[in-house]
């Protein structure tokens, strides 16, 4: 190996590992505000990176016939339980946010499918139409059983995945995609080839981390969030709805997995299933962060990123056992040095 | 001369019309896969076989009658409609399926209840000990695709290749099948890398494969992601040439690989290139005869290898059926034994893909005829004599 390899691999490294970086800190962001381990977030990605093919193709997606049976159903759940409480009378504004709001971008790409639009509207009717359906999920699966310990939304969340990832070979079949390129142009930067699709991942992974940053610090939401995930207890004591800020967590969640599902599009082919490898990465960072710390998991998604950029490079069959095994370190040391949650598990 | 084979053909012809009358009809069995993660390849089967049928649809006069039952990618429905066939349709011979999995499972069913059984997927039962097997597999051995576009390389003067491939047994299978080719004299394996069909990235794999700095490439994927090493080493800047296996023969490989695959060479069934084959080559006719079937029966292209399969399995039925009706009546065990000693006995079958020759002691029955090398020009896969 010699220098200018080492560098390619290293660009390579950052680039997969900016994508693990938003992912890792969507990651977190659900899980310290829900205490939900949202497994098929990589299914999400890779559903928008379908969605915009299928766009450009000039192909109605699967994304919306499946916003709408999961619009449908949340709103019968949202119904069905008001009349359980006998507030009737909040059907109207149920009906606006569970079933007109998600179904207003879905019935634009419905209506304009077969025609080819302009890239960046593509892109924000492709955004629009994935960012209703994690709050949706939400709504169905996980609402009916917030109250539940760690380990069952985990294991609902595993048993999620699978169901997603069987609806989408069911809605996108089983040929992987590969978008045409945002950028064609090509940096040459001491001597190493630096691709501007790259540079735009890396762009894009450190403005929205940013904008986030700036969401929690300036924000009233941003901060009823952060209190949440600090205290749920305390931040119901202070009025914040629980209910509320999970729908706005995995609504944020959603534009993460959006945005890097639309960054990886054009970089590599994306089958029904690769959501679950790119999400499972990327959980190794949000563990290196200890799922609750934004900068040490944008660190740690970047270092994953580059081990498997040169694990694959040194021993290529053995790339995913090096990536997951560095799990075990971490672990240890996170065990050493932390001290345990565990008052938080006690609520 | 003339008269007396006029007459002895006659007498046949007569001798086979009253076994005719006698023989109610031909039954038999078709598997494929029309739902789950092996349709997409199931419904060319289904396809093919259609075709097959519309082609000819009796033997000597005698009807042939055609079940048909989707397994839904799953092997042990696969088993349960082998059985199914057997015992209640008794039929006279199956033909399936369109996952390995799927068609071991019918194999066996086959082998137990001896029943004549043309596979169209790869198999990878043991031999039974004592008497001969009941399958025959119509398929191209992985190492026998690898050898011929080895052979190819040789001829074009490569001496080393790079290598790239499925971290899985197809990305073994295409390495052994390289390493067995380099032992006889064909070009050597610089490298072995293998990534995951849902990997991100292949860069590093690349870069090892350019840092070898090999004469040519040969890529051990399959569909779709076969593109992705193409793509990142012309990305690097490897002007080398590319080889390929026929599981490259995919329209999404050409749509994905686009500029970068270009001029990509790979060993492929003669049926993708049937109108572009020379007159005198075995598959030129009925070759021609299957895509106008086709095309009649199903509307668009046979543009696939896997329909070939299908028809060829009932080429081979149907040579076999010719002998088997002369020594015993459809519908008894005589028959199904017949059937599977004339499948043996017949000798230089033609079909689309390949000459088959079967014998007791395998369950493959091609030889190097079965393969043909194309070429992906402006994203046309052309024929190289």
């Amino acid at each position: 190996m010699n220098a200018q390899i080492a560098a390619i691999l290293t660009l390579d490294g950052i680039a997969s590992g900016a994508i693990y970086v938003l992912i890792a800190i969507g990651f977190v962001l659900i899980f310290a505000v829900t205490r939900i381990i949202f497994v098929p977030f990589g299914d999400i990605t890779a559903f928008t990176a379908l969605t915009l093919a299928s766009l450009e193709n000039k192909h109605l997606p699967g994304t919306v016939g499946m916003v709408a049976v999961l619009a449908a159903m949340a709103t019968l759940m949202e119904i069905f339980s008001l009349w359980r409480k006998g507030t009737l009378g909040r059907v109207p504004r149920a009906l606006l946010f569970y079933l007109i709001l998600p179904l207003i971008p879905a019935g634009v790409v419905w209506l304009t499918a077969g025609t080819l639009l302009p890239t960046a509207l593509r892109i924000l009717l492709t955004v629009a139409v994935i960012l209703p359906i994690p709050p949706l999920l939400n709504r169905i699966v996980y609402q009916p059983i917030a109250d539940a310990t760690v380990l069952l939304l985990l294991i609902v969340s595993v048993a999620l995945h699978f169901a997603m990832s069987g609806l989408g070979l069911l809605f996108f079949g089983p040929e992987g995609v590969r978008t045409q390129g945002f950028v064609d142009y090509t940096a040459i930067i001491a001597g190493t080839p630096v691709s501007g699709q790259a540079i735009l991942i890396l762009g894009s992974a450190i403005f929205f981390s940013f904008l986030l940053y700036l969401f929690f610090s300036f924000t009233l939401t941003g901060k009823a969030l952060h209190a949440t995930a600090l205290n749920r207890t305390g931040a119901r004591l202070m009025g914040i709805r629980p209910q509320q800020a999970c729908t706005i967590a995995f609504l944020l969640g959603a534009l993460l997995a959006a945005i890097s599902g639309i960054l990886i599009a054009p970089v590599n082919t994306i089958f029904y299933d690769s959501g679950f490898l790119i999400g499972l990465k990327s959980f190794v960072g949000a563990i290196i962060g200890g799922m609750v710390s934004f900068p040490v998991t944008a660190i740690g998604s970047m270092l994953v990123g580059i081990l498997e950029s040169f694990a694959a490079f040194l021993s290529s069959p053995f790339k995913d056992v090096i990536v997951f095994s560095i799990l075990i370190p971490v672990l240890l040391w996170r065990s050493y040095t932390l001290v345990h949650a565990e008052d938080e598990d006690e609520e | 001369m003339r008269k007396l084979v006029f007459g002895a053909s006659a007498l046949a012809g007569l001798l086979l019309a009253g076994t005719a009358v006698q023989a109610q009809e031909i039954t038999v069995g078709f598997v494929t896969s029309l739902s789950g993660p092996a349709s997409s390849i199931g419904i060319n089967y289904e396809k093919g076989m259609n075709a097959a049928y519309a082609y000819k649809a009796d033997v000597g006069g005698v009807k042939i009658k055609l079940i048909k039952l989707d397994d839904g990618s799953d092997p042990s429905q696969a088993t349960k409609n082998a059985r199914k066939l057997v015992e209640q349709d008794k039929v006279d011979v199956m033909i399936g399926t369109s996952s390995a999995p799927g068609t071991n499972a019918m194999l066996t069913v086959a082998n137990e209840l001896k029943v004549p059984f043309i596979a169209v997927s790869p198999v990878s039962v043991p031999l039974p000990k004592e008497g001969h097997p009941w399958g025959i597999s119509m398929v191209q051995t992985p190492p026998l695709m690898v050898k011929v576009i080895a052979d190819r390389m040789k001829r074009e003067g490569i001496k080393s290749v790079g290598y790239i491939g499925f971290s899985d047994s197809w990305g073994d299978l295409v390495y052994n099948g390289a390493k067995a080719a380099e032992q006889n004299g064909g070009p050597a394996v610089l490298t072995n890398e293998r990534y995951a069909r849902t990997d991100t990235s292949v860069t590093a794999q690349a870069l090892k494969v350019v840092a070898a700095k090999p004469e040519g490439f040969l890529d051990g994927g399959s569909a779709t992601q076969a593109a992705l090493p193409l793509l990142e080493l012309r990305k690097l800047g490897f002007k080398g040439p590319f080889f390929g296996t026929p599981s490259l023969l995919n329209r999404d490989f050409v749509r994905i690989g686009g500029k970068a695959a270009e001029g990509t060479q790979v060993s492929a069934g003669p049926v993708v290139v049937t109108s572009q084959l020379p007159n005198d080559h075995f598959s030129k006719k009925i070759g021609t005869a299957f895509h106008e079937t086709f095309q009649k029966v199903n509307g668009g292209e046979a543009d696939d290898g896997f329909s070939g399969y299908a028809f060829d399995g009932w080429v081979v039925f149907l040579e076999a059926a010719k002998t088997a009706m002369t020594k015993a009546k459809p519908g008894t065990p005589d028959f199904r034994e017949a059937l599977m000693e004339a499948i043996y006995s017949s000798k230089d079958v033609a079909g689309v893909h390949a000459v088959y020759n079967f014998t007791p002691k395998s369950y493959y029955g091609v030889d190097e005829r079965s393969l043909v090398v194309v070429k992906l020009v402006d994203g046309k896969w052309v024929y190289q004599p």
